[in-house]
């Protein structure tokens, strides 16, 4: 369910960041009020616990394939919600880092995702509601495959309107609902399944565990306050930040304004603007003008220094037409073999000291 | 060695090559941590159709790869396998979006070929510098300036805790599963019955190890405060290497490098 950077637009990423960034300085407050040193060493081992335990992957009956744990329930049973928040959050920044899941731009859209609903959401208001404190396996059962449930099905929808505010995915809201929902309905049947078993292990082993753990984290009513506060917050700057981001043309758009002849550097903002006709003075070819029957698509693939080769004449436009995109390729050729070329005598010269 | 015992391998690989003494090992880590959003930001901006523009945001995790003195085929191999989910949500680009954007020869290409490999590049670059960042920086000077950007401590101590903990239980989990394994024949995946054992054991084990940490640290002073060791500071380097690239991103991002040297081949050949 890792949200990648490939699919995030920057307004979306950065939004996440902002919210992700909130609440890990609300968890990082609360646990430092509660001022458990026991706590601290005990948060850093459980997380190289869950990032252990996420390696391990087990079959699942009937279906041929195989899943894993996500951890956040386990983590909010054994710390608390706040903790446990910050633990997931860790987790997965360390993800990110060593194995590149995810990513670091789209980091905030997965803390959010995985973190904030299985933690603040799923466990107070399902888990703890229906478990009450009680170790008893099927009360236990019931409330973590709920929970998982809920967690799993708030996160993926998340990841679905995340993709689609990003707009870089042609994925149609609906199609990828349906597409998405599903799966994660199997995936947090199990993983609550898979947590049940794993508390209920622990509490027979080692009942203090979980008692401990219960009287270590009072959980008033102004905690579920401020996370629902949160929960709106996200979805205000979410919805907001989109339709600034909707509000900014689409490429294509762009180009067929650029294309028929229009102003479209004021959108765009000053700076680009000074670059542009910066670039205009010192474009190889100088003859900047757009005709209308060249395609949308070249302008852009060729990008906005598409300074058409040639006199212009009518006449010229076959050969232009193509020599756009081709430019664009070998060039883009070129400059890859450039600063491939580059990074080779950065190395020799390391390799020389 | 199963895929735990790789990647726990993986992972201290990654650790030894931050151990590297080239000037970019030495380069303040906010700086680069700094100059790697800005890249980001800046590749991810760009719309959805663009590919060759794209391409001279390369230089960054080339020069990453290059003057850190990385495994170039180890970086691109970390990059190519987590490739997964970004291909799946991007391969649909294609079957969705089939208006045809430009004809190379009389092949008409669409919108969604385009976006699609857009994505791949865009995944590839984002990639490729993050995992290049970590190579030249390591995560604890990597926490010790989120600490000093700000960052809350409890969360940046967290990091610290885990990444050191990581080996010790991850090599615990590698053994257990090795074990089961050994005995079971090498019958494929865990069954849940046994994953739940498994897992249950290595939680016990961890609360365990917590508690012993915890009573070797209060034996060490430990007073409830975590500090972070400071060393580093910003210097003339620091602020060249972040300005000198911003205004490259600044530069890629707003001209088509390119098609300016396409046609300037092309013209050269008439």
């Amino acid at each position: 369910m890792h949200m990648a950077d490939a699919l995030i637009s920057p307004a979306v990423g950065g939004a996440m960041w902002a919210v992700s960034g909130g609440l890990i300085g609300y968890g990082a407050k609360k646990v430092r009020e509660e001022a458990d040193d026991r706590k601290i060493p005990l948060m850093g081992v459980l997380g190289a616990f869950i990032f252990a335990a996420q390696m391990i992957n087990f079959s699942i009956p009937g279906t041929g394939s195989s899943g894993h744990l996500g951890g956040g329930m386990i983590l909010s049973i054994l710390l608390g919600p706040h903790a446990a928040f910050l633990v997931m959050a860790s987790v997965l920044t360390v993800q990110a880092l060593f194995f590149a899941d995810g990513g670091l731009l789209a980091l905030g859209c997965n803390i959010f995702n995985m973190g904030f609903f299985t933690c603040f959401i799923a466990y107070p208001l399902i888990y703890r509601k229906l478990v009450c404190g009680s170790l008893d396996k099927k009360r236990v059962l019931l409330g973590a495959v709920l929970a998982g449930i809920v967690g799993l099905q708030l996160g993926a929808f998340s990841v679905v309107l995340e993709t689609v505010f990003s707009g870089v995915s042609e994925l149609p809201f609906k199609t990828f609902v349906f597409l998405m929902q599903p799966i994660h309905l199997a995936i947090g049947l199990v993983e609550g399944l898979v947590t049940a078993g794993v508390v209920s292990f622990a509490t027979a082993a080692r009942p203090e565990i979980l008692t401990a753990a219960a009287e270590r984290t009072p959980l008033g009513g102004s905690v579920k306050k401020a996370a629902l506060g949160i929960a709106g917050a996200a979805i205000l700057i979410g919805t907001g930040l989109s339709w600034f981001a909707s509000a900014d043309p689409d490429g294509l758009e762009w180009a067929m304004l650029r294309t028929s002849g229009q102003e479209a550097l004021e959108s765009r903002g000053k700076l680009r603007g000074v670059l542009a006709s910066w670039q205009e003075k010192t474009a190889f070819l100088p003859d900047y003008s757009f005709k209308k029957d060249v395609s949308a698509a070249e302008a852009v693939l060729a990008g906005k220094a598409a300074a058409e080769p040639g006199a212009g004449g009518k006449s010229a436009w076959p050969a232009v037409d193509s020599g756009t995109s081709a430019a664009g390729l070998v060039g883009g050729v070129m400059t890859l073999l450039l600063a491939a070329l580059i990074g080779i005598a950065l190395k020799k010269r390391n390799a020389a000291a | 060695m199963n895929k735990l015992g790789k990647n726990l391998v993986d992972i201290g690989y990654m650790d030894t090559l931050s151990a590297g003494r080239s000037f970019l090992h030495k380069l303040d880590a906010r700086a680069k941590l700094l100059t790697t959003v800005l890249f980001m930001a800046a590749v991810v901006s760009l719309d959805k159709y663009q590919v060759s523009a794209m391409i001279p945001f390369s230089l960054y995790p080339i020069f990453l790869i290059g003057a850190g003195n990385l495994p170039a085929g180890y970086i691109l191999r970390k990059t190519a396998v987590v490739a997964p989910f970004a291909v799946f949500v991007g391969m649909f680009n294609p079957l969705l979006d089939r208006q045809i954007l430009f004809h190379l020869g009389s092949f008409g290409v669409s919108g969604g070929w385009v976006s699609f490999l857009s994505i791949l590049i865009r995944f590839s670059l984002t990639v490729s510098a993050a995992l290049a960042l970590l190579c030249v920086t390591g995560i604890n000077a990597l926490c010790e300036a989120l600490v000093r950007a700000g960052v809350p401590k409890p969360f940046a101590v967290q990091l610290l805790f885990l990444n050191r903990y990581l080996f010790v239980l991850t090599g615990e989990a590698e053994r257990m599963t090795r074990a089961r394994r050994l005995r079971s024949c090498d019958r494929g995946a865990t069954a849940p019955r046994a994953f739940i054992q498994i897992v249950g054991h290595l939680l016990l084990r961890t609360m365990d190890r917590a508690e012993r940490v915890y009573r070797a640290m209060l034996c060490r002073g430990f007073d409830g405060h975590v500090r972070v060791v400071r060393f580093s500071r910003i210097g003339r380097a620091e602020l060249a290497f972040i300005l000198g690239w911003a205004a490259l991103f600044a530069v890629f991002r707003s001209v088509n490098l390119p098609v300016i040297l396409g046609q300037a081949v092309a013209g050269a050949w008439k």
